[in-house]
C-alpha cells in the first residue's frame, strides 16, 4: 500500500467518525435545548457533572447522547493511530510500526487510566 | 442569558475559531479560551474542558480535508507525536496542582513568543542542513504546490522533538492543542514548509489532545450543554478553513497566525494581571 491511498483511507475514516459524532451530538443537543433551552445558562462555578466513563451514563438523556457523541469525536484520532499502525505494518515499515504501537499504548494507557 | 442564546453565540464563536484554527495550524482554543473565560465569564476548567473538545474537533474536522490532498506528512506526525502524548500526559497530571492565575499567565506569554517568532518567515536564503536522521526516519515528503509536487526535506530532528514534548506539556496544562508551538517547531526549527506544518500540526493536536481527554472527563472538566454548540461551530468552521488553506497564499497564512496569537496572548497577559481571573 502507498502512502496516498493510506492517506485516502484514513481520510474516509476521519470523515466517517466526525459525521457520526456531530450527528449524535446534533441529536443531543436538539434535545438538551427543547427541555433546557429556557433556563439560564451559568458556568461561572465549576461542578463537576462527570467522575470518569462510567458516571456519562448517570447523567441526565440529553447530556449522556451529547457526551456519548463527544466520545466518538475522541475516538476518531485514536481510530487515526491504529489504522496507522496497521497501514506501516502491511508496508512492512517496522521502525514506524514501533513508533505508532508507542503512540497508540500512550493514549490508550492516558483514555483509560487517567 | 438563557441557554438557547447562550448556545447560539457559542457556537457562532466556536466556527470563527474553528476556521482560524484550520487555517494556522492553532486548535482553535487560543480563541475559545479566553472568550469563554473573559468575556462570557465560564468558569476556566469548565472552559479548557469545552476547548479540549473543540481541538479534537478543528482536528478531525480539517484533517478529513487536509489528509486527503496530501498536505499533512503523517510520518512526521507519527515521531513527534511520541514527544506530545507524553508531554500532555505530564502536563494533565500536573493540571490541578496549578493556580489558575499562573496558568493563564503562562499561556499568555507562550502566545506571545509564538506570535513575535512566527512574524518573521525563517530565513530561506540559506540552504537548511538536511538531518541525516531526517532520511534515515523518512520524514522527508513532497506536498502539492502549484505546479505539482514539491520535495521538502527535514531539518534539525532531535531538537524538534524536544520542543514537541514541551508542547504536549503545555496542551496537557492548558487543555489547548498548543499548536502555535507545533507550528513554530516545524516551521522554524525543523524547516517543514508552512502549509505542512500547519496541517501535520492540526493532526497531531487531535491525537495530543485526546490523551488528555481521560483526564479531563475523570475531572469533569467536558461539561455536555457547553461543549456540544462548541463541538458543532468548530466542525462547520474548520471545515470552512480547510477549504480555503488549499488556495491560501503561505505569508496571508502567516500574518494571520501572528495576528491571531498576538493579540490574544496581550488581552490573556492583560487580564490575569489586572486580576480578571478568579
Amino acid at each position: 500500500m502507498t502512502d496516498q491511498k493510506l492517506e485516502q483511507i484514513v481520510g474516509n475514516l476521519l470523515r466517517t467518525g466526525v459525521t457520526a459524532a456531530a450527528a449524535v451530538v446534533l441529536a443531543g443537543g436538539a434535545w438538551y435545548v427543547t427541555t433546557a433551552g429556557a433556563g439560564i445558562a451559568d458556568y461561572r462555578r465549576f461542578r463537576p457533572e462527570t467522575a470518569g466513563l462510567h458516571s456519562v451514563f448517570a447523567l441526565p438523556g440529553p447530556q449522556m447522547v451529547i457526551l456519548l457523541g463527544l466520545l466518538l469525536l475522541i475516538i476518531t484520532p485514536v481510530a487515526r493511530v491504529a489504522f496507522a499502525l496497521v497501514a506501516f505494518a502491511l508496508e512492512r515499515d517496522w521502525a514506524y510500526v514501533g513508533i505508532t504501537l508507542a503512540v497508540l499504548a500512550v493514549l490508550l494507557y492516558s483514555i483509560g487510566v487517567g | 442569558m438563557n441557554v438557547l442564546e447562550f448556545s447560539g453565540v457559542v457556537f457562532a464563536v466556536s466556527a470563527t475559531a474553528g476556521c482560524l484554527g484550520s487555517l494556522t495550524g492553532l486548535g482553535g482554543g487560543v480563541i475559545i479560551t479566553p472568550v469563554l473565560t473573559l468575556l462570557l465569564g465560564v468558569d476556566l476548567h469548565f472552559a479548557m474542558g469545552a476547548t479540549l473538545v473543540s481541538v479534537i474537533a478543528t482536528s478531525s474536522g480539517a484533517a478529513a480535508a487536509y489528509v486527503r490532498e496530501g498536505f499533512s506528512n503523517v510520518r512526521v506526525g507519527m515521531f513527534l507525536e511520541i514527544a506530545t502524548t507524553a508531554g500532555a500526559l505530564t502536563g494533565a497530571h500536573l493540571v490541578s496542582a496549578v493556580p489558575v492565575s499562573a496558568l493563564a499567565i503562562i499561556f499568555g506569554t507562550v502566545l506571545l513568543y509564538s506570535a513575535w517568532q512566527s512574524m518573521k518567515a525563517p530565513p530561506r536564503d540559506k540552504e537548511p542542513r538536511p538531518d541525516p536522521l531526517a532520511a534515515r526516519l523518512k520524514l522527508n515528503g513532497v506536498y502539492p504546490g502549484r505546479q505539482g509536487m514539491i520535495a521538502y526535506g527535514v531539518s534539525r530532528v532531535k531538537t524538534g522533538f524536544g520542543l514537541m514534548f514541551g508542547a504536549g506539556l503545555l496542551s496537557g496544562l492548558l487543555g489547548i492543542g498548543s499548536g502555535a508551538m507545533k507550528v513554530i517547531a516545524m516551521d522554524q526549527v525543523m524547516r517543514v514548509p508552512f502549509k505542512v506544518s500547519t496541517t501535520t500540526s492540526n493532526f497531531m493536536i487531535g491525537v495530543t489532545a485526546a490523551a488528555s481527554a481521560g483526564v479531563y472527563l475523570r475531572r469533569g472538566y467536558i461539561n455536555a450543554g457547553l461543549a456540544m454548540p462548541v463541538m458543532l461551530g468548530v466542525l462547520c468552521g474548520s471545515l470552512a478553513g480547510a477549504r480555503m488553506l488549499m488556495g491560501a497564499r503561505v505569508l496571508v497564512l502567516r500574518r494571520l497566525f501572528a495576528l491571531v496569537i498576538g493579540a490574544l496572548a496581550v488581552e490573556m497577559i492583560y487580564s490575569s494581571l489586572t486580576g480578571g481571573f478568579r
